[in-house]
């Protein structure tokens, strides 16, 4: 072996070290400052990992960019959603005046809202763009309480990292982490364009998250709960859209 | 011979005529180079398929800020998509793949731009894009291009300048693709991303909007496939594996310069 492989060698073997040792390094502090999303498995985790450490890092508190008024799209597009079942259509023959919310899990105080509790609470409104992951978007004003309101009302607990939301459809439900959960453009969302939340677009009461794909912003909200851990939710992924092939965070 | 004045050759076809006494061995391509070209291979292969299968969900574009099935598209691929809730005019879907096309796209798009920055770091600290690829003083001119272009129409045997080092039509091309159409196309791609948008507005507003994003990343993307055509065909015109030996063990067989 000569003089320069053998430098080569000692200086690759180095920087092979110096990498694995770097990369565990950064494993064990992406861990702890919670930037490893519950999708993290398999051949793609990789990239989810980055993605969403990266995304944790740079835009935390970053507000979704809103629009002015003569920009609201005159045709926004529903989407399709799966036919109601029987819970929803006895809401909407009654006209959503039973619609509860339960709030549960690592909050102070669990409760139950009717939608006019919600519209108690301070109410704000916002211009913001609708993101498909199919690569369509219209823009709505949107009218709802934000999120954090309703957490702050129940008292969440400070070790809560995940606030988990689920559609009175089965198997629709979703999780956010607290920098999303907390935002205040994250809305319980009660109204569209100045009028009641229409059906289609997810009335009475949607999620929106609008620093994410339009996927997140289930419909039809019935409950959120706090949690530490996603593990005992569903298939421990996050949520039902990666159950269903597609990424937890959808901030991309 | 057909050339090697052409896109992707950096060394000079074997010279079959040659005797083997009068060939040499040299060593063209570092091995910086040729790690991160077959990286970018993979990734852009991934990219390409995911990102089609991502366009099928979809195959309609806009321009400006929004668009969907409701408002005219400034374009549309004539085929059906895999959501029943984009109006084709097929009356059936194709399979969907968006799910893991879309996990596929992103992990390849951080192993590819990962690797651009390597490969970008090590070619300034090197100055293998000033050596090798920033056109020289002489060829600065319409007429070197010119004369490149005549050289590949007549099919004529390269010179030996031509041997050493890429002409000026390559290093453009080079220098365009790693310079112009691999930020471009980075830049689109993160104005797609919501999160991205919030924290960073004028990235998505300056290139007109979300849609016109989306756009602008579609036609980058087919510029990016035009110069893999080019740049394959001409490799398989001057020698397919002569030149993949050359891209993979960085050692190629010249002769030497005066012959």
């Amino acid at each position: 072996m000569n003089k320069i492989s053998r430098r080569k060698l000692i200086t690759t073997g180095l920087a092979a070290t110096a990498s694995v040792a770097g990369l565990t390094a950064a494993a064990g502090i992406a861990r702890r400052y919670g930037l490893i999303p519950p999708d993290h498995g398999g051949i793609y985790g990789a990239g989810e990992t980055l993605t969403y450490a990266t995304q944790r890092l740079l835009t935390r508190h970053s507000l979704a960019r809103e629009f002015p008024r003569s920009m609201i799209s005159k045709t926004p597009f529903a989407n399709e959603t799966a036919p109601p079942n029987d819970a929803f259509k006895r809401h909407q023959a009654a006209s959503f005046t039973d619609w509860r919310l339960s709030v549960d899990g690592m909050v102070a105080q669990p409760a139950s809202l009717s939608l006019s509790d919600l519209r108690g609470l301070p109410v704000h409104s916002q211009i913001t763009e609708v993101v498909c992951e199919e690569g369509w978007s219209y823009i709505a004003e949107w009218i709802g309480t934000p999120l954090v309101n309703v957490l702050n009302a129940v008292g969440i607990l400070p070790q809560a990292r995940y606030i988990v939301y689920f559609s009175i459809q089965p198997d629709w439900w979703e999780s956010i982490d607290m920098a999303d959960a907390l935002h205040p453009q994250t809305f319980l969302t009660l109204g569209m364009n100045d009028g009641d939340l229409p059906v289609s677009f997810g009335g009475p009461l949607r999620l929106r998250v609008p620093r994410q794909l339009g996927y997140k912003s289930v419909k039809y909200i019935t409950r959120i709960t706090a949690t530490d851990s996603l593990k005992g939710f569903g298939k421990g992924l996050g949520s039902s859209a990666p159950e269903g092939g597609y990424a937890w965070y959808a901030g991309i | 011979m057909t050339a090697e004045l052409v896109l992707g050759l950096c060394y000079p076809p074997s010279v079959t005529t040659a005797s083997p006494v009068h060939k040499s061995v040299i060593s063209r391509h570092t091995a910086i180079v040729r790690v991160t070209h077959w990286i970018t291979v993979v990734c852009f292969f991934a990219l390409l398929i995911s990102g089609a299968e991502i366009v099928v969900s979809h195959p309609r574009f806009y321009w400006g800020e929004i668009g969907n099935a409701l408002t005219p598209p400034l374009f549309t691929i004539p085929i059906p998509a895999s959501r029943s809730t984009v109006p084709t005019g097929y009356g059936f879907v194709m399979p969907d793949q968006n799910g893991w096309s879309r996990y596929l796209h992103f992990e390849a798009a951080w192993v590819v731009v990962l690797t651009g920055l390597v490969y970008v770091i090590a070619g300034l600290w090197s100055g293998h894009f000033w050596k090798n690829l920033f056109p020289v003083r002489a060829d600065r001119t319409w007429r070197a291009f010119r004369e490149v272009f005549a050289s590949y129409l007549r099919r004529a045997q390269p010179d030996e300048r031509g041997g050493h080092s890429y002409n000026v039509v390559q290093r453009t091309a080079y220098l365009v693709v790693i310079f112009v159409l691999f930020p471009l196309v980075i830049w689109t791609g993160l104005a797609l991303s919501p999160a991205f948008d919030s924290a960073v507005p004028t990235a998505v507003a300056a290139l007109g909007g979300r849609q016109s994003a989306r756009t602008i990343h579609f036609f980058v993307s087919g510029f990016l496939v035009l110069f893999l055509v080019v740049h394959v065909a001409m490799i398989v015109l001057a020698g397919f594996w002569s030149r993949m030996r050359g891209m993979v063990t960085g050692r190629v067989t010249v002769s030497p310069e005066g012959t």
